[in-house]
């Protein structure tokens, strides 16, 4: 059994160029990484035998609108033999695309057009990446934080013209 | 020439065995699926963006309505998140109350599923059953809540008021009533070669493919995976009660039947254990800055009231931060991960929805299977579109 200090040790042995910034909050480990090295790690938390982080139990976005890079992708993993959750980050900038990690975990496919949908992050190498929610010719990305709450015609009746 | 050897056909998103609207499209080679495409969406009502614009304890009746079959159950897992954020330490009694409530709950959104997933089947006897066990619980949740379907029973910090008096009694004969009524379900399904015929073998999907789907829930468990956020990762309290996770083997519908009813068994032994270990004590958290003062001390001095107002109108500012926090839902690990950047409302709630994934993996085990299957398959992994739309 692997426990959450052995596994930051494994990582920064592992990947020591790559972690940007490592922060414990509630017990809640985050780590943040470049978007490049998000595959390869992805990749080797889920095989590695040891770990094996082969659950992804989330896939989000989140926007910080005015910073730069504004985009957050947030990979939540967890470990059913471990018993242990990791969170990954990786900053993506407006107009720039982020590895799919659709290969290591299949639950990835619609959580990542969620993202597309959402927020607007292409995601490379999705083999469907399409709006989910949305319908498709959808103008906008409605969860990005410079999105309008109420809508560009929100102040006309809800009538049709004749 | 067109190419004629597959048909295109519709199905939904106004269609009963579908369970909400859900559009799918399949390809088939006779009567056989060769590619099913889920389109979702049509109940989207972008629930994360109204909850970047509310104050944390406005957030709550929306939760009721994502899952809208486990209304106690979201509520939790958001309030969890919340005080996980605030560091907030809940009462036991409270603690006890949740997951009395939570549990009558799962039984409710199990009842809803047998009934209509039997149904869409062709059985009609069933569901005038399950409804009828249903609306006892229903009227519980009217008694202690006020509401039926959307309780929003629980607060951050503990729950809205204590239980009234007589509803002890009330819950007890459903509890003792139970175990008979899943004895009735049993004696109209498990053996009847019917209901064989149209779940065995049906829907499979592997053990490996429900973890690499991230599919969780009864839906996880009927391929044989022996995981539950309640004992893997215990939430209120739940490390006091004692139950066991069913597991089936094969992993077709017929297991995640199974699965769902000794479940029903189990959360209805969590249940009377509950009732039975009550602790006595308040049923919210004594923190002056985040629950709302009692409606008693609120009429009475003026203090209350200030604090009521400037709870109820501003409400609190937790510390930066981000947290996770997610519960066994009837549906699977329902989570809501939420940024706070310090002011009275999240930077940001994401809503993890167990149906959303377990969803997500329908094609896979619809593919190659005929056609009246698909509908026995949409059953029986239990999907309530108002949370996968969100």
């Amino acid at each position: 059994m692997a426990d959450i200090q052995s596994l930051i040790d494994k990582l920064k042995g592992k990947f020591p160029a790559s972690i940007q910034q490592l922060k414990t909050f509630r017990g809640e480990v985050t780590v943040t990484l470049p978007k490049e090295d998000i595959y390869a790690i992805c990749q080797f938390l889920s095989s590695d035998s040891e770990l094996q982080f082969q659950f992804l139990t989330d896939l989000c976005g989140v926007d910080f609108f005015p910073e730069t890079p504004r985009f957050e992708v947030v990979y939540l993993l967890y470990s059913m033999k471990n018993n242990l959750r990791l969170r990954l980050k990786a900053k993506v900038a407006q107009g720039e695309s982020i590895p799919s990690v659709e290969s290591i975990w299949k639950a990835a496919n619609w959580l990542e057009r969620e993202v597309y949908d959402l927020f607007g992050i292409p995601f490379e190498n999705h083999p469907d990446l399409r709006r989910i929610l949305l319908w498709d010719g959808y103008e906008g990305f409605p969860l990005r934080k410079d999105y309008p709450v109420e809508g560009p015609d929100f102040d006309k009746p809800f009538v049709l013209e004749v | 020439m067109a190419e004629t050897r597959f048909m295109t056909i519709n199905m939904g998103p106004q269609h009963p065995a579908t369970h909400g609207v859900l559009r799918l499209v399949l390809e088939l080679d006779g009567e056989i699926v060769v590619k099913a495409t889920p389109h979702i969406g049509h109940l989207h009502r972008g629930v994360e963006k109204l909850g970047e614009n509310r104050t944390y304890h406005q957030f709550i009746p929306l939760t009721d309505r994502l899952d809208y079959t486990n209304a106690m159950g979201n509520n939790l897992a958001y309030v969890l998140a919340v005080e996980k954020l605030l560091d907030l330490e809940i009462p036991k009694r409270a603690q006890y109350l949740r997951v009395m409530m939570a549990e009558l709950q799962r039984i409710a959104a199990h009842l809803i599923w047998l009934g209509t997933h039997v149904l869409d089947l062709g059985a009609t006897t069933p569901i005038f059953y399950t409804f009828r066990e249903r609306e006892d619980i229903l009227r519980i949740f009217e008694e202690v809540a006020g509401g039926r379907l959307t309780p929003t029973y629980l607060r951050i910090g503990g729950v809205s008021k204590d239980l009234p008096d007589g509803i002890e009694e009330k819950i007890k004969a459903f509890v003792d009533a139970f175990s008979g009524h899943v004895k009735e379900y049993e004696t109209l399904l498990t053996e009847n070669v019917i209901w064989l015929n149209r779940t065995k073998g049906v829907g499979i999907i592997s053990r490996e493919d429900v973890i690499n789907w991230g599919v969780t829930g009864p839906t996880l468990r009927g391929s044989g995976v022996k995981w539950d956020v309640r004992k893997a990762l215990p939430y209120s309290s739940y490390d006091q009660f004692e139950f066991d996770i069913p597991v089936g083997s094969v992993g077709d519908a017929y297991d995640r039947y199974v699965v769902r009813l000794r479940e029903m068994e189990w959360s209805n032994s969590i249940v009377k254990q509950a009732l039975e270990k009550l602790p006595k004590g308040p049923v919210i958290a004594g923190d002056p800055k985040v629950p709302l003062p009692p409606k008693e001390a609120v009429t009475n001095d003026i203090a209350s009231l200030i604090r009521q107002f400037k709870i109820a109108s501003e409400g609190f500012y937790p510390p930066k931060g981000e947290v996770y926090a997610s519960v066994e839902s009837a549906k699977g690990e329902l989570g809501f991960y939420i940024i706070s950047d310090g002011s009275n409302h999240p930077f940001r709630v994401r809503i993890r929805p167990p149906s959303f994934l377990n969803l997500s993996a329908l094609p896979k085990m619809i593919e190659g299977s005929l056609i009246s299957d698909v509908v026995t398959t949409i059953g029986s992994i239990d999907i309530v579109l108002g949370e996968i739309d969100r």
